[in-house]
């Protein structure tokens, strides 16, 4: 591939333009606090909602079978560009890298 | 050293650590030795509350954490994946918040879920989402920086990333896979899954922004957010697309707030 040097003045014209585009105010300047009192729900660090305080349950948890399981979500909902309706087996396709 | 992890663990040996914490997500395993009752006789029944109270704990902040991945999965696989999860991945930090960033790479190599391989994506998503949210803040780069620099060196401007901000690229339709399971339930959308999308996180403020970014902007945010010179980068997203509009893709990075500061280049 040969090498493409951009000349500066297009760079400069380039970068006038956007910032002209640009009032201060479309940048959010003014950062406020953030409030790190409120933990996401579930996040506080010690959660013992309903059933689980004195349930001891975990010896009859669903513990390890879940590729005895099927996808219940709108995974099995969704639509497929041609109308197909499921899982992408059918789909040819790259799969994601890692 | 606190690790970008947070904080770990205490060091050193502590005595019964590892039995105790290997038992936590094993329930086939003894009751660890020191764990007794008040009569000094194993407290089996006391630890398996105790065990399942981390279990559940775990569970929800994962669910928390993946609402997206949970909802494409339904609750009753998402809490049988997340348990599989957690005793391959036990915590490694004392910070729920931090819990789970490996779930991605988990769903990618687990077989049963070979069929929807867009689902790694959608996790991955999610928690670029939670680190921008969490990010340190930090004021963004007020545009007005670079039109006091001189035009002849411009090209030569690295910027500074903003902590917060976060690039995804996904080979699936990642935004809309999202913004469907997770922010606009209610809107039904045709999902194309044979789209690509690249997605732009930022925090300029308060709320988590994204967006789907074109592919020219895409390599120009991936380029500066890497450290490489405006130039450089201007010329890698032509080099991704040919018809890259330069003045919008800069325009769109400024509003979001991805740069927190600028270097001059001093070349």
């Amino acid at each position: 591939m040969s090498k493409m040097i951009l000349s500066a003045a297009f760079v400069a014209g380039a970068v006038a333009t956007a910032v002209s585009g640009l009032t201060t105010a479309a940048v959010a300047q003014d950062a406020k606090e953030k409030c790190y009192g409120v933990s996401m729900a579930g996040k506080n660090d010690c959660k013992a909602g309903p059933g689980t305080t004195c349930a001891g349950s975990s010896t009859v948890d669903y513990q390890g079978n879940a590729w005895t399981l099927v996808p219940k979500g709108t995974c099995v909902s969704m639509s497929l560009p041609d109308g197909r309706v499921g899982s992408l087996e059918p789909l040819e396709r790259d799969l994601p890298k890692s | 050293m606190p690790s970008a992890d947070g904080r770990p663990w205490p060091p050193g040996p502590v005595p019964g650590r590892d039995d105790f914490a290997a038992a936590l997500f094993a329930p086939d395993l003894p009751v660890p030795a020191g764990v007794v009752g008040p009569g000094g006789r194993p407290a089996g029944k006391r630890f398996a509350v105790y065990r399942n109270n981390v279990v559940v704990s775990l569970a929800e902040s994962l669910k928390a954490t993946y609402p997206a991945v949970a909802a494409l999965l339904g609750d009753e696989y998402f809490s049988a994946l997340a348990r599989l999860f957690m005793s391959a991945h036990p915590p490694k930090s004392p910070i729920l918040s931090r819990y789970g960033g490996d779930l991605s790479d988990f769903v990618a190599g687990f077989a049963p879920l070979a069929a929807y391989p867009y689902l790694a994506d959608v996790a991955r998503f999610e928690w670029a989402w939670l680190e921008s949210y969490h990010a340190a803040d930090a004021v963004p780069l007020d545009p007005a920086e670079l039109a006091v620099v001189a035009p002849e060196v411009l090209g030569d401007v690295r910027f500074r990333a903003h902590p917060a901000a976060r690039l995804l690229a996904s080979g699936f339709p990642v935004f809309d896979l999202v913004v469907a399971n997770r922010f606009e339930p209610e809107v039904s959308v045709p999902i194309d899954l044979l789209e690509s999308q690249t997605v732009l996180f930022s925090r300029p403020d308060i709320d988590v922004m994204f967006r789907v970014l074109p592919a020219g902007t895409a390599a120009l945010a991936k380029a500066l957010l890497a450290g490489q010179a405006l130039g450089e980068a201007a010329e890698l997203a032509f080099v991704a697309d040919p018809d890259f509009d330069f003045p919008q893709g800069l325009s769109v990075l400024l509003s979001a707030g991805v740069f927190c500061g600028l270097d001059r280049g001093t070349a």
